[in-house]
């Protein structure tokens, strides 16, 4: 029996869960410890002085989840340096003093199934095919039903008459959805739980406010990383359009990269890495679509995305439209984030009334 | 006739010998900008975003020191050599950054060998930009590159050579847009100069033999120019006496590479990380002690 463990993103933990206790039945899945700030802590410290922090984040997690007894690490990557944090903090944790074997099931953002049947198998030679492919399945929709319902949450959480109805229904639907026995019945409760949603009373005025939220993919899932910044824009009541979700990298990404670039020629002619160009092409349609402002957020020493903010400035500045930048560092205070959010928010009101 | 500038800077020493051969042959006048100084360093400072890393800053100033004295501004996007070669995101990005920041002409190509995107083509969509016929852009080329894969060989060579000799060696590891750059290395290397010191540079290797060795540090790098330097540690690791990281903050590729290779080699090894408010000074302190440690002597 081993322990398998991965880093925590956003609400996604659920899925993976699900996928890996099914496919490996015998084996113990350790879910990810919530982040806060000791995990920040520990990852901080052993982690190279200038890479981004989404490295500090997994690491912290890391070692958390070892602490736990986990022996198997399950890491992802992305189109940038992310796809090649596995290697180092294998080196990492093998330095101090930890055994385990770190498992990366995509590298530069690209992956296909003859890799991960591979990389399978080293966790669980025995593992069946089919079972897999049935339960990869059912954890890809259970994503695509997640972000759906996150996306009409975003929209909507800021206008509930009832304080936290939102939060808690979404809470007892991720309940129901990790308990799932076949796809039919993931169906039923996606079904059921949207209709109720929708029946959740909300207020929504004619101008209220609209904003959209683009930026650096971890930091934009992952809640803590980004200091609760949904949360405190709904607090104001704020429509919030995100378009970075995990269905949007497996399944949406790679069609619209052509899209994106036709649709924003002038601005960009050639992929920047990770979601910098997708970004662009973002900005450009919040602009056009008329919303009230843009918040651009990752994390610090973010290439692609610093690469990215010149010309999302620019995009900005053509529309007239108000961009925040926030860059996030594990010495980032919830006070100065606050703060600016606070000025943006009045500055948007102000401009409203105009 | 128009003029084409060059940046001393990213690219340049790269390509710097293989542009000027093929503008020359092509009868192009071109202008390079002038060695880094303190003056193009922080205009770049200003034009760039806080964050962008010091290489690319230096790139923005060299590129608002030949806004106005050019007609073409040669800015190239580099983004993969194929086989698991990426470039750092910023050489993928430079051109745009640089379209939008600049009301300049850019002439540009696009290395993606991914996409089939290759020099040739890109030297080819040069020439007839600048109006050329095929026929003389073929030879221009031709003239080029045999040119290149020539020095490509002498310099492996002259490495090989310096590596039999009985001086204290030190590796220096970087990327040449840090290491030969008037701000960034150049002092670095004037020092272990003047200390007697004989210098390798990771970058001067054949690349076709220093990327595959680079496994033996790590297995699924990606970046081509981390590569290459890991590679060239592997090398010669067992003819030097130790080895210099220079890197500027805060570079991507950088950051995790040399970190994996830091933990793995057994070599004595200095990181030398410069940042726009680095002076040489501290450097100095550093490199002094280092050099004690070696054992080399220094001139006092």
């Amino acid at each position: 029996m081993t322990k398998i463990a991965f880093p925590k993103m956003g609400d996604y933990h659920i899925p993976a869960a699900y996928l890996l206790s099914h496919i490996f039945p015998n084996d113990e899945i350790i879910s990810p410890p919530n982040i806060t700030a000791k995990t920040i802590e520990i990852g901080t410290k052993y982690s190279p002085e200038f890479v981004c922090t989404p490295f500090k984040y997994t690491l912290g997690t890391m070692i958390e989840s070892l602490n736990k007894g986990a022996e198997i690490l399950i890491q992802m990557g992305g189109g940038c340096r992310y796809g090649y944090y596995a290697e180092l903090q294998e080196k990492i944790l093998e330095d101090l003093g930890y055994k385990c074997k770190i498992i990366n099931l995509v590298t530069k953002g690209e992956t296909n199934i003859k890799r991960i049947n591979k990389l399978l198998k080293q966790i669980n030679p025995k593992f069946s095919k089919l079972k897999a492919i049935y339960y990869s399945f059912i954890a890809l929709k259970m994503v695509k039903y997640m972000d759906i319902v996150d996306d009409y949450i975003r929209e909507n959480i800021g206008f509930e008459q009832i304080e936290g109805s939102f939060e808690n229904l979404k809470e007892e639907m991720l309940v129901e959805f990790s308990q799932t026995k076949n796809y039919y019945s993931l169906y039923k409760t996606y079904k059921k739980y949207l209709k109720k949603f929708h029946k959740l009373k909300v207020r929504k005025p004619d101008n209220r406010l609209k904003i959209g939220i683009i930026g650096e993919l971890y930091t934009i899932m992952e809640p803590f990383s980004n200091y609760y910044l949904e949360k405190s824009l709904a607090k104001h009541h704020i429509e919030i359009k995100r378009f970075t979700n995990v269905h949007y990298l497996l399944f949406e990404k790679a069609k619209k990269a052509k899209k994106y670039q036709k649709y924003a020629q002038k601005h960009f002619t050639y992929n920047m890495g990770a979601d910098a160009s997708d970004n662009i092409a973002r900005c450009k349609y919040l602009c056009e679509k008329n919303y009230d402002g843009i918040i651009h957020i990752k994390s610090s020493f973010c290439t692609p995305e610093i690469g990215a903010m010149p010309i999302i400035n620019k995009i900005a500045s053509i529309y007239q439209k108000p961009v925040l930048f926030f860059s996030f560092d594990s010495a980032t205070s919830q006070t100065g984030i606050e703060t600016r959010l606070e000025a943006f928010y009045d500055m948007l009101e102000m401009r409203k009334e105009k | 006739m128009k003029t084409v500038g060059i940046p001393r800077s990213l690219f340049y020493y790269y390509y710097k010998d293989l542009w000027e051969d093929f503008f020359n042959a092509l009868n192009i006048s071109y202008i390079v900008s002038p060695k880094t100084n303190n003056l193009i360093m922080n205009k770049g400072l200003k034009i760039a975003d806080s964050e962008m890393c010091l290489s690319l800053k230096n790139y923005l100033g060299h590129i608002d020191y030949l806004k106005d004295k050019c007609d073409y501004i040669l800015v190239p996007r580099i983004s993969n050599f194929k086989n698991d070669n990426q470039t750092c995101t910023n050489f993928w990005a430079a051109y745009d950054i640089i379209k939008n920041l600049f009301d300049i002409k850019i002439l540009n190509y696009n290395i993606d060998l991914e996409k089939g995107q290759t020099l040739k083509k890109g030297l080819y969509k040069i020439g007839k930009t600048l109006n050329k016929k095929p026929f003389q852009i073929k030879r221009a080329y031709k003239y080029a590159i045999t040119k290149e894969k020539k020095r490509l060989k002498k310099n492996h060579q002259i490495n090989q050579n310096k590596l039999k000799l009985k001086k204290t060696k030190i590796l220096l590891v970087g990327h040449p847009y840090n290491l030969y750059d008037e701000l960034i290395g150049k002092d670095i290397i004037k020092y272990l100069i003047k200390n007697n010191i004989e210098i390798i540079y990771s970058d001067k290797f054949n690349p076709k033999i220093t990327g595959p060795l680079s496994k033996k540090i790590s297995k699924d790098l990606y970046f081509k120019y981390s590569k290459d330097n890991l590679g060239a540690i592997i090398y010669c690791q067992n003819q030097i006496n130790g080895l210099i990281f220079i890197s500027s903050f805060p570079c991507a590729p950088d950051s995790l590479a040399n970190e994996l290779a830091m933990r793995k080699i057994k070599i004595p090894y200095l990181n030398l990380v410069i940042d726009d408010s680095t002076s040489f000074t501290g450097i100095e302190t550093r490199l002094e002690s280092f050099l004690d440690m070696l054992g080399g002597k220094l001139n006092d």
